[in-house]
Parts: structure tokens; C-alpha cells; sequence
């Protein structure tokens, strides 16, 4: 069955079996190897995409899903200025250690980014409570997404 | 020149961060073929395999093709690589379906017969395997001259490392050489497992480090068996070969921390504990691999952070036809420790005496002798460390409001230490750590270490001790992913050794290179271990010095709990810590974020059970870690101690940061609840029998 979908701001067309997971499909058809599998069933967020610019955990969605809808993977955000800012500021507080989350905790906080310049404490708690990290106990990464919002001011 | 301390930025963020490095499911191959496992679902019983024609270019590879030994090596060998006619627990290993369509492997898997002539599996403590014990002081004459004797058992579940990156490894041939590249800790470890398990000559295993995500000790010794699995088939088929683990299957059948039984009958004269009798029983699962060691560890803890003069100690491995339990951050310690901190905070109920200053009565100091004999050398600056702990956390204010019927709020103190490195004479017998730095022409230097960054930033911090004792450019010294091509034996990242001893051997080697620089020429040093002169150990005895130092810690637990579904709310956790120097501080406060988050959880949180064997809680949505709304603030600070022998004085960091957590926050739920706890996880549903129970 032939998908047609925009992909890291690029319009691709696949002829793939409908019910393929989009996880399966980005890392090895497209071999975009920067969406992690950490479970496979939906609760770590190591595979989040933006699926119309809010967070969708990759290895829960048949790409019979996808028709005309916009995906962005890490290696089409990593491009952008509010990745950037996000780099800077997870480097600045500490918020990647084994980095298999990263991509993924990276994709949440722009979902909730773009909705929510300014989020208080709790908001990034709630935006990050679907990925999980067993390195930091997360509070360095409150604090960057924090710091972002701040110094990413018109960014978002 | 900065402090040593002051944080530089990680060196890995950007490709970890942007999605660029790669783990070992990353790597592109091509030619790839996949491999699953065949398991066990039977306790214990001999099989029968029966096998189906298979197609084309698919394969079997099972314990009949292992050119060598069906022997995994590591520190006791008894592990299979592959099940032979017996298995002796659910998810032991059978065989391995190879080929390159994982569909048409699933469907070989499940035409595949095993005839099961089942046999009684053993689930109690009844086996025991390894004993251990040891004495200090006269324990008997101290318990005829008590005049109170108390007596209590503790006990704790199992935990799960919980890796966000499930294990993984691929192995690859050429020529006469194999070449595997897995998410591990050890990579020499894995090359000598496989070594032994092939027959091959030494030079013709290589093993190569990818990034690695999370290990926290499930990836010291477990990987070194999907290596031997997938080599033994690479030996045959001379093809790439990925296996890749699903969580369920890396949560069933993967190692975890040793379930615990802990008794201490505590001997008290004048309101002073003057002897304990502690027999620790740990669950090894179906096979013994480093639980002796573990269990070393966890005796050796028998005091933690205090002084009692005299004990009788002793504990038990023993085996049972469930999954292999093994490493994992605090490696027998977090539970002794936790059953010290409630003893002691237990004897102070029935005593009726203020379990602070009790506490503080009895700490160890410097020149006191430690659980085994040995000798507290260096300074002890608890006193002074448990002062800006109360001070921050405003204890002494919250405990007079708080510890009192139905305030449903506790705070809870922990107190202890973690020896760094090996136990006993580990070092010097058995791992021999080597390091190599070398320097080209272009004044360019190379760290050469099999020490692996596995998130815990020692990329970073290893390379800044380097940078710092040669006065370099930071771009002027690299220091790659390990090869074992490439780097001699550094020994495994494990056991709190790598900035203390793997960085110190470093230091050594940068400082004589700077010593003896010849700009523009190559050179290369090699610095090997050398014990400190001091370290007296005598191994079958456990008398003497266990460690070459010890790091120290506070942590301060603040929970709130919910009367109405008796869940348990962290509002806040203080810590500090005495770790000798700090190497670099953001680096390091990430280990105790990560750290305290993980032991305060398994006091709490994380349950795991196994029910006839079978592991029930196994996967994410059973098995249940924090999330970012379960953790709460921390404030952490660092107290300067150094140590003489290691780098700028550094000791280990990251098993401290796990092994005062569970003490911590259970003395917190108890002081909540008004009610003793024994027992961890102290679950909602723990805790709700305890609240309706009359002590």
C-alpha cells in the first residue's frame, strides 16, 4: 500500500505494508537511526516522534496512520534554532548521561515547547512523564527545559 | 588553571543529544542477519529438542556447536551459554534461530518442539551454595554482657537495572578474526568469555564498545553470554549476526539485585550497641556467577557507616530455579545497608532514646577499626557532613512536628559508606589494570583504557584529568570508544573503580609524560596497578583491609503520605556526600540525582516479583521505575576530602548515590506512619497492612 506522508519537512512516498510500525520503518527503511526502541509497548519515549508537531511514541503507530499527516524526527529537528537552544541548555544543566533517552526527552520538550513557552515546573514534569530516564532522576532535565524557555524567548 | 572541580561541558552531549551516536542496534551492516532465543518455560526439567526442516539461509545454533567449553567465564563458572539437556530456570536459553527475515525466524521459533520431562524446581533458601563469615572483637562475651538483646529480620525484593537500552550485541567475522560490538561494561570481560568459550587464539576476538545506554551493573557480566551465544555462531557461519534483546525478554531472563534476607540480633550495654550477630541470605537464582562476590560485599557492609566492636557475621548464596540474579550499582551493599539503618533505628524505639544522637554515638571514626579488622585511615568527616545535612533540610525542626501519630508526614536520615573499588585484593589478584597514553608527533595524545562511558561521563571526566596534569588543549587529547585491539586490560567499569583507580593509574601515567615531554616526538606510557603498601587482606578469613578507601554519605528523605490510598509522596531529598575531590561537579551531581532516585526507589517503588519461578513483573507497565512527576527536588552538596591515591584525591561516586536511598526514605515512611518497617518496597499495599496492624 502506497503512504504518503511529509517527513522532516520532505513530502515521501512508501509502498510498505500498512500495519509496519512507524519505529520500524524510520530505522530501517529510512535508516534513521536517531529514534530509540527502549520497550516497544509505549512507556519510556525513547522512540517519540512529532507527529503534527506533538509528541507520538513511534513504535505504537501503523504507518497506515500517516497519510497526509507530518512527521519530525530528531534528525529533522536537530537542525533547527529550538534545537539548538535545547542543546545548549541540557548541556548547560547536565540532562543527558547515557544519552538513550535524549532524542526522545529532546522531541518532548519541543511538543510542549510549541505549545507552552513558558512552562512552570509541574508543566514540565507533566510534558515529560511519558519518557523515561533511569540516569538523572530528571530534575537536571526540568531544569534545562526550564532554562530554554527562558533564554529561547520568541524561539518557541 | 581552573579547579578541577568546575564542570566543563560533556563531552559527548552533542551526538548523544542530536540522535547521532551510535548504539549498538544502530550500527549498519551489510549482509545483516538477525538472532532470537529460543527459552526455557519450564523451572527446571531435562529436554528434548526437536527441531523442523528449516528454509534456506536460516539457522540453529545451540549448545552442540560450541567449539570450547558451554561455560560463560566470568568470577564463578557456572554458567551455561547455552542450555544443554536440562534447564533450570524460566527464559535460560536454549538455542539461537539466525537468519534475516525476523517474521520467518519467529515462525521457525515457534514450530521448534521442546519436550519437557519436568522435575522439582527448588524455590526456597533450602540450597546453599557459598558460605561466608567472619569475626571481630568477642562477640560472644559481649552478648553474656548485654543488658538488652534485640533481634529483628529485614528483607528485600528484587530490583531491575532498567536500562532504558535493553542488551544488545552484534557479531561480526573477518577473515580469522571475529568482531563484536555490544552494549557492555566489560569489553575484556566479553573477550575472554569468548576466548575461552571458542578456543580461539586471543588475537582473533575483538570486541568493540558502542555507545552505551544505561547499565547500572546488568551489563557487567550478562552480556558476556549473548557474546559467546553469537560468536559460537558466528564460528560456524561466517556471517554478521545482530541480536537485540525486547524489553520482556531482557526483564525476564537478564540479572537483577540480589533478593535479601537480613537478621541482626544486636548485643546493648548502657544504651551502647556493643555487638552485632547479622546473617545475610541471598537469592542467586539458578546459577552462582558473581554472587559470591555480592554477597562479600553485602557481609563486609555488616556496619555500614558505624563502629561495633564485636561481630559474628555470616552469610549464604543460595540457589533456586529462578532467574540468575547478579551485579547491579551497591552489589550486596544497598541491602545490608538498609537493614543496619533500620536496626539501628529500631533499637532507639524499644530503648527509648533519641535515635539521633544514638546514631551519632555510634559512628565510625578515623583510626577505628573497620567491620573486618582493617583501618579507618583517612579522615572521617561525617560529624561535620551530618551537621549541613540537618542544617539544609531544617531535620530537627521536622521531626519534632512530624513524628507523631497520624501527622502522615516523616523524614528519614540515612548514614553510610561504600568501599571503592574491588573487594578485598581484587585489584591486585585478579584484574591487573593496565593503561596506555601515548603522544604522536603533532604532540596529539591518545587515552588507551577498556573503562567505558556508559552515561556515567567518564568520556569527560578521565579526559579533564589528562588535560589538567599535561596543561593541554582539551582538543589536543582524544580518547576513543574502547577497542581491546587497541587498549590494554583497564579492567571493568564496575565497582565504583574507574575515576579512582583507572583515573589515578592516569594521573600517573600523564604526569610522567609531562615529566619526561619531548615536544614533537611520540611517546608511550604505560602505568599498571600497584596496591597501596597499607591494604592487608586475607581473603578466606575477610579480615583486614576490604578496601583501599571509602566514600561517605547523607541522604534526607522528606515524604508526605496520602492517608486515603497510602501512596507515598517524595517532596524533597537532601544529600551530601564525601567523595575526595570532585572531578567534575555537574558530571557528578547527575550520579547523585540518578543514584539517589534509583535507591529511594527501590525502598519505595520498584516491584519485582517471581512466582514459581516466573518473573511477573516484566516490562514497563508492570514494573513500574520513576517517572519525572515521581522524583523531586534535590539539593546534593560535596565535601573536599582527598584521598592520597587518587586522582587530585577523588574516591568512587556512583554506588554511594545509590545505597543510603532505601534507609532513607523507609525511615520516612515510618516516621509517617508511625509503625516499623522491615520490609522494602514498603508499597501502598505494605503499608496499608502495617497501618491497620497492631505492633
Amino acid at each position: 500500500m502506497k503512504i504518503k506522508f511529509i517527513l522532516n519537512k520532505k513530502l515521501i512516498e512508501l509502498d510498505l505494508d500498512p500495519s509496519l510500525r512507524l519505529l520500524d520503518v524510520l530505522r530501517e527503511e529510512l535508516h534513521l537511526k536517531g529514534t530509540k526502541e527502549g520497550c516497544g509497548e509505549g512507556e519510556c519515549g525513547a522512540c517519540a516522534v512529532l507527529l503534527d508537531g506533538h509528541i507520538a511514541n513511534s513504535c505504537l503507530i501503523p504507518i497506515a496512520n500517516l497519510s497526509d499527516r507530518e512527521v519530525m524526527t530528531i534528525e529533522g529537528f536537530n537542525e533547527t534554532l529550538q534545537y539548538q537552544a535545547l542543546e545548549e541548555a541540557m548541556t548547560e544543566e547536565g540532562g543527558s548521561q547515557c544519552g538513550i533517552c535524549s532524542p526522545g526527552i529532546i522531541i518532548a520538550a519541543q511538543s510542549l515547547l510549541s505549545q507552552n513557552q513558558n512552562p512552570t515546573e509541574e508543566e514540565i514534569r507533566f510534558a515529560l512523564s511519558g519518557n523515561l530516564c533511569r540516569c538523572t532522576g530528571y530534575n537536571m532535565i526540568v531544569k534545562a527545559i526550564l532554562r530554554a524557555s527562558k533564554r529561547g524567548d520568541g524561539l518557541w | 588553571m581552573k579547579d578541577i572541580s568546575t564542570s566543563i561541558p560533556k563531552v559527548d552531549n552533542p551526538e548523544k543529544l542530536s540522535g547521532r551516536a551510535l548504539y549498538v542496534s544502530d550500527y549498519e551492516i551489510p549482509n545483516l542477519y538477525y538472532a532470537k532465543t529460543l527459552r526455557s518455560t519450564s523451572p527446571k526439567a531435562k529436554i528434548q529438542v526437536i527441531k523442523p526442516e528449516l528454509p534456506d539461509d536460516y539457522f540453529i545454533i545451540d549448545y552442540h556447536h560450541i567449539p570450547k567449553q558451554n561455560i560463560v567465564k566470568m568470577i564463578f563458572e557456572d554458567w551455561k551459554i547455552f542450555a544443554d539437556d536440562e534447564v533450570s530456570y524460566i527464559g535460560e536459553p536454549i538455542l539461537i534461530v539466525i537468519g534475516k527475515d525476523k517474521k520467518v525466524i519467529q515462525n521457525i521459533l515457534s514450530q521448534i518442539q521442546v519436550i519437557y520431562k519436568e522435575e522439582k524446581p527448588v524455590f526456597d533458601t533450602s540450597h546453599k551454595v557459598i558460605h561466608k563469615t567472619y569475626q571481630k572483637g568477642n562477640p560472644n562475651l559481649a552478648f553474656e554482657q548485654a543488658d538488652t538483646i534485640l533481634k529483628e529480620t529485614f528483607t528485600t525484593g528484587y530490583q531491575e537495572q532498567a536500562y532504558i537500552e535493553p542488551q544488545g550485541f552484534l557479531a561480526i567475522p573477518n577473515e580469522q578474526e571475529i568482531t563484536l560490538i555490544g552494549s557492555m561494561q566489560c569489553p575484556y570481560y566479553v573477550k575472554n568469555a569468548v576466548v575461552e568459550a571458542l578456543g580461539y587464539e586471543e588475537s582473533h576476538i575483538r570486541v568493540i564498545q558502542p555507545a552505551v545506554g544505561g547499565a547500572f551493573g546488568g551489563k557487567e557480566e550478562f552480556p558476556s553470554m549473548m557474546a559467546c551465544q553469537l560468536a559460537v555462531a558466528v564460528h560456524h557461519l561466517h556471517i554478521p549476526i545482530q541480536m537485540i534483546y525486547e524489553r520482556e525478554e531482557d526483564m525476564i531472563s537478564s540479572t537483577k539485585r540480589h533478593p535479601s534476607s537480613v537478621t541482626i540480633e544486636a548485643a546493648i550495654k548502657n544504651h551502647q550497641v556493643i555487638a552485632f550477630k547479622t546473617h545475610i541470605d541471598i537469592n542467586g537464582g539458578a546459577y552462582i556467577g558473581l554472587s559470591g562476590v555480592v554477597l562479600s560485599r553485602a557481609v563486609i557492609a555488616a556496619t555500614s557507616a558505624y563502629t561495633i566492636p564485636n561481630l559474628d557475621v555470616s552469610g549464604d548464596v543460595y540457589l533456586t530455579n529462578t532467574v540468575p540474579t547478579g551485579a547491579f550499582r551497591g552489589f550486596g551493599a544497598p541491602q545490608m545497608i538498609f537493614a543496619v539503618e533500620m536496626m539501628m533505628e529500631h533499637i532507639t524505639k524499644k530503648l527509648k532514646v533519641d535515635s539521633l544522637s544514638f546514631r551519632l554515638s555510634h559512628l565510625a571514626k578515623q583510626h577505628d577499626l573497620t567491620s573486618t579488622s582493617g583501618l579507618f585511615r583517612d579522615p572521617i568527616i561525617m560529624p561535620k557532613m551530618i551537621e549541613k545535612a540537618i542544617e539544609i533540610s531544617d531535620y530537627t525542626h521536622k521531626r519534632a512536628i512530624y513524628n507523631q501519630p497520624n501527622s502522615n508526614k516523616g523524614i528519614g536520615m540515612s548514614f553510610f559508606l561504600h568501599g571503592c573499588g574491588f573487594t578485598g585484593s581484587g585489584e591486585a589478584k585478579h584484574i591487573h589494570a593496565k593503561v596506555k597514553l601515548t603522544k604522536d608527533e603533532k604532540d596529539d595524545v591518545y587515552i588507551y583504557i577498556a573503562a567505558v562511558d556508559m552515561g556515567q561521563g567518564i568520556f569527560t571526566t578521565l579526559k579533564k584529568i589528562v588535560t589538567n596534569i599535561l596543561e593541554v588543549d582539551d582538543h589536543k587529547v582524544y580518547y576513543l570508544p574502547p577497542d581491546t585491539k587497541d587498549v590494554p586490560d583497564s579492567g571493568p567499569t564496575v565497582a565504583s573503580r574507574t575515576t579512582m583507580i583507572v583515573g589515578g593509574l592516569l594521573a600517573r601515567a600523564a604526569l610522567n609524560m609531562k615529566q619526561t615531554w619531548k615536544p614533537k616526538e611520540a611517546m608511550e606510557i604505560i602505568e599498571s596497578y600497584v596496591q597501596p603498601e597499607y591494604m592487608e587482606w586475607d581473603e578466606d578469613l575477610l579480615k583486614g583491609d576490604a578496601y583501599p578507601a571509602y566514600s561517605w554519605g547523607v541522604n534526607v528523605v522528606e515524604v508526605e503520605l496520602n492517608p486515603l490510598t497510602y501512596q507515598v509522596d517524595l517532596k524533597h531529598i537532601w544529600s551530601v556526600y564525601d567523595i575526595g575531590k570532585v572531578i567534575d561537579e555537574r558530571i557528578v551531581l547527575g550520579q547523585a540525582d540518578g543514584g539517589i532516585a534509583q535507591g529511594v526507589a527501590y525502598g519505595y517503588l520498584e516491584k519485582m516479583e517471581v512466582k514459581e519461578g516466573k518473573v511477573i513483573h516484566k516490562n514497563f507497565t508492570d514494573y513500574i521505575i520513576p517517572t519525572a512527576l515521581d522524583v523531586c527536588p534535590t539539593e546534593t552538596h560535596f565535601f573536599d576530602n582527598p584521598y592520597a591515591f587518587g586522582p587530585y584525591g577523588a574516591k568512587g561516586v556512583g554506588e554511594l548515590t545509590l545505597v543510603g536511598g532505601a534507609p532513607a526514605v523507609a525511615l520516612a515512611i515510618e516516621m509517617a506512619i508511625q509503625k516499623s518497617i522491615c520490609n522494602i518496597p514498603a508499597t501502598p499495599e505494605m503499608i496499608m497492612e502495617l497501618m491497620h496492624h497492631e505492633d
